[in-house]
């Protein structure tokens, strides 16, 4: 799929350096600094944070609570999907660890968190298969219903091996075997380095798969879910994957928890944990990785200080409630988040560098071979007898639509004339009441828009479907991504960036003429430079089939001419179809037309014909309500 | 095999719980139809109604009276949340709503917790729902019998009031598209004001409502809350009479399982929910599409 015929990119080389290479050591040094940040606080924490009042012990709660809030943080922070639910694997790991390392069915502790972290990601796997097929609200509710159910089935069902409302005590202290010498891991410090050892790996693995191309689609799918699918990237798998990550993470977390205890408590279960893992992580600020870590730092030292504080002490979850509501109100990225944007205003670092990407590299950008052998004038995209009702309104009705090999093809009418319901229906948004949409001869009515893109069409929106919190590099990324690694590829721990990458979205950058704005994020850009990068996703995709929903809509008249000169350009190598308002820039770019009146095909023809049509006229102003159309 | 009589009177007290619970999830579900916000201080309402009632029960030794104040605290509370707060929120995504209203759940249960304690409360019922009722060979608490009137006499109030009065009809074409009905001259933002004061009363009425059956512990709207959250999820979020129905389901699975086996009650619950959420995502009454 990668090498295609390419279209000549107007500015490719251009974009070339503008800033230092970034594939150098210093660059890679510099990527690796939370890294070496993190490692370096875990080793002198112990010599330093005693001096605050801070135990050995207090520290391990707290980095258990951290090692929790990593992979909560990729499900929340980075996926945007608010779990109410996971106390249920901290639970689930626990117990599981607990009762194989106290029955002693599983005498090597190692071994039993592993096998407490598959059962954890195993109960993921099958709660988030039932949640996630709803969203937002719904998950939220049914991942704290699911909760609840493992709480009550801890007391019930698995009385036996839980000790119910009792727990499981007496876990035995943590031995690590390493086959020649057994290390008895004693509680305090010694339990702090084992615990430090476990976290700092969790973060490294963390880390990656931020970094890696799937972390790209996890933040793609936060900003717009909708469009990460249409630019073809199966969404649903990724969701699953990133919410059984997240139930391992809870459920190694659960089986430190009572090593370090020599008890698990019934309450992990309870809905208290799953609230305190999501109040801490917002107040120490979602999408920071460190987030959760730093806001268990504030909870359990807020606890303890308030605890000193006589009168205080039973006000404390009133005042960390106070405190949470604010927080929510007006610091939405949390104690972290509020740093980091301290920090980049002082050191006057834009939004989002990307410095992994190399701005060097340019090329042509690919175009998805077509499937078949094609010929000019062969019908690429045909609709045959398509309808669309809504109950009484008939939005469709039987139309009949053919796009050939190489065309483009114009789609006009008034407003109300159903066009954005047809343009719907043949991008595979919408399915169909009655009729078929072929592509290239295969059916692909109703397949849903994922297959579409992936079969190598394309759709832009008429309303802008960007991701705008990230940088329009990073929203390029995202259909380079779909089409370099199909519709799912689960490369967790993967580099996100490599030459062909790089190169592409340069590419598609270079094209619709952001190069200047690489490292923008979008929600910064102007109403036209968003309407660029709107067709620049399309073209990213790679597709040799466009649809272009009103893509000159609210323009300026110089964006407008910018725009016109941009179709034109892309126009070798792909088919295209255009539904517009503005008739000039219609007749001067389309080869055919068809116009849509009350839902149905009023008529089609090259400009010339359609100008010079009295019905068309008609249409327009108004007359034909008298003639019954 | 459970004798005719305990299946009987099992059933009924499925109902009488199933109607509370409906009565409970409807002001979750009028608030989330109405402005699209999923209200987690839902549970917490249900509380404040039920120790404000407890303490103007005590003042006054009138149980009605404990009904209406509780339900006036818990309408206060949603006035001022609304005004306060939610306002603001409507327009953020429904991430942040869910935390802010949690946030005041919080806020909500620890001023109760500070002004009651935490040890439980019972109260007892009226004088005029003392002693029991025979219904044939079936004996009954007759405060149960009357929850259950009384549930059932509120929902259809309510009903009446969401489908039968102009404010109904406003309600219903704000959730349709509310900057229409602001185009029509009609204050949409006080309707939402309206809305979200009887979702939060009908949460305190039934704390109320509910007090002399269940003691009072500032913990107890969790178990509600999530509750609740099963029966809109079986129901149909957004949908008044899936909330009805999901409610009816609700109690008669806790019941109906409790007699068989207690411990599975609760259990058996959540597994309802996950069969509706594989075979019909949207709800037994919920429309595809709305989310």
């Amino acid at each position: 799929m990668n090498s295609a015929q390419s279209t000549t990119a107007t500015a490719g080389t251009g974009t070339a350096t503008r800033r230092p290479a970034a594939h150098n050591t210093g660059g890679a040094m510099r990527r690796q600094l939370p890294e070496m940040l993190v490692g370096a606080g875990l080793l002198v924490a112990p010599f330093i944070l005693p001096a605050l009042g801070m135990s050995p012990d207090l520290l391990t709660r707290i980095l258990i609570w951290g090692l929790f809030g990593l992979g909560f943080d990729l499900l929340f922070g980075y996926t945007g999907l608010l779990s109410f639910g996971q106390a249920a694997f901290y639970g689930t790991g626990g117990f599981v660890t607990a009762y194989l390392l106290t029955d002693g069915v599983v005498p090597n502790m190692l071994l039993a968190l592993v096998i407490g972290t598959v059962a954890a990601a195993v109960m993921g796997l099958i709660i988030g298969y039932l949640t996630l097929r709803r969203t937002g609200i719904y998950f939220a509710m049914s991942t704290l219903a699911f909760g609840e159910m493992f709480y009550f089935m801890e007391n019930s069902v698995f009385k036996d091996y839980t000790g119910g409302e009792n727990g499981i005590a007496g876990v035995p202290p943590p031995e690590l075997s390493l086959g020649f010498i057994n290390i008895h891991i004693s509680s305090g410090w010694p339990m702090y380095w084992f615990v430090a050892v476990l976290f700092f790996l969790g973060y490294l693995v963390a880390r990656r798969i931020v970094r890696s191309p799937f972390g790209a689609v996890l933040k793609a799918i936060q900003g717009n879910p909708k469009r990460a699918m249409a630019l073809g990237h199966s969404i649903q798998s990724y969701k699953l994957i990133v919410f059984v990550v997240a139930a391992a993470y809870g459920g190694l977390a659960g089986g430190l928890l009572g090593l370090f205890q020599s008890y698990m408590p019934p309450d992990a279960f309870a809905l208290d944990t799953s609230a305190q893992l999501v109040i801490q992580t917002v107040m120490g600020g979602a999408g920071t990785l460190l987030g959760p870590l730093l806001g268990a730092t504030i909870w359990l030292y807020l606890y303890e200080g308030l605890q000193q504080v006589g009168s205080l002490g039973p006000y404390w979850k009133l005042i960390l409630g106070i405190v949470f509501v604010v927080l929510v109100t007006v610091f939405r990225h949390g104690v972290a988040g509020a740093l980091i944007s301290l920090f980049r205003r002082r050191r006057q670092l834009p939004a989002d560098v990307d410095d992994g990407a190399s701005t060097r590299v340019a090329g042509s950008l690919d175009i998805v071979p077509p499937l078949a052998t094609t010929r000019p004038g062969a019908p690429v995209l045909e609709a045959r007898g398509v309808s669309k009702h809504y109950g009484g309104l008939k939005a469709n009705s039987d139309i009949d639509f053919t796009l050939r090999e190489g065309e483009l093809h114009g789609v006009i009418g008034p407003n109300g004339a159903g066009k954005s319901t047809f343009f719907a229906m043949l991008a595979g948004e919408l399915p169909t009441t009655t009729g078929k949409v072929f592509f290239r001869g295969q059916e692909i009515t109703g397949i849903g828009v994922t297959s579409v893109c992936q079969l190598g069409m394309s759709k832009s929106y008429q309303i802008n479907q960007l991701f705008e919190h990230l940088t329009v590099r990073q929203n390029v990324m995202i259909p380079v991504l779909a089409r370099l690694r199909g519709r799912y590829r689960a490369d967790l721990l993967s580099n996100l960036h490599s030459e062909h990458l790089d190169a592409q979205v340069n590419a598609a950058i270079a094209l619709v003429d952001l190069s200047h704005h690489a490292d923008t994020q979008v929600s910064e850009m102007s109403y036209g430079e968003k309407r660029r990068l709107e067709i620049g996703l399309a073209l990213a995709t790679g597709a040799n089939v466009l649809l272009f929903d009103e893509p000159l809509a609210g323009l300026g008249p110089e964006e407008r001419v910018l725009v016109v000169s941009l179709l034109k350009s892309i126009r070798q190598g792909r088919s295209m179809v255009i539904v517009e308002h503005d008739m000039d820039a219609m007749f001067e770019l389309a080869e055919r037309i068809t116009v849509l009146y009350e839902g149905r095909k009023l008529t089609e023809g090259t400009p010339d014909e359609i100008r010079r049509d009295p019905s068309v006229q008609a249409a327009y102003l108004g007359g034909m309500d008298d003639e019954s159309a | 095999m459970p004798s005719m009589s305990l299946f009987l009177s099992q059933l009924f007290n499925g109902l009488a719980t199933g109607l509370l619970l409906a009565l409970i999830s409807t002001g979750l579900t009028i608030i989330y139809g109405t402005l699209g916000v999923i209200n987690f201080a839902h549970g917490a309402l249900f509380v404040v109604g039920g120790y404000a009632g407890y303490t103007v029960y005590g003042l006054t030794d009138s149980f009605v009276l404990a009904v209406a104040g509780g339900s006036a605290v818990a309408l206060a509370c949603g006035l001022v949340m609304e005004r306060g707060l939610m306002r603001k929120y409507y327009s953020r995504p429904p991430e942040d709503q869910i935390l802010v209203t949690f946030g005041i759940s919080i806020i909500l249960v620890e001023i109760v917790r500070g002004l009651y304690g935490g040890v439980s409360l019972s109260v007892t019922p009226p004088e005029w729902g003392q002693g029991i009722a025979r219904l044939g060979t079936l004996i009954y608490p007759l405060y149960r019998l009357e929850t259950l009137g009384i549930a059932a006499a509120t929902l259809l109030l309510l009903y009446f009031v969401l489908y039968r009065t102009s404010l109904g009809l406003i309600v219903r074409a704000g959730i349709e598209d509310a900057q229409m009905v602001n185009a029509l001259g009609i204050n949409v933002k006080r309707t939402f004001l309206l809305v979200f004061g009887i979702g939060a009363m009908a949460a305190g009425f039934a704390g109320v409502i509910n007090s002399p059956i269940v003691a009072l512990t500032p913990d107890m709207g969790f178990r509600y809350l999530v509750e609740s959250f099963v029966v809109v999820v079986i129901g149909g979020v957004g949908s008044f009479p899936g909330a009805i129905i999901g409610g009816i389901i609700a109690g008669e699975i806790l019941s109906l399982t409790a007699m068989i086996n207690p411990q599975y009650s609760d259990v058996m619950l959540f597994i309802a929910m996950a069969l509706v959420l594989i075979f019909r995502p949207q709800g037994l009454m919920g429309q595809e599409g709305r989310e």
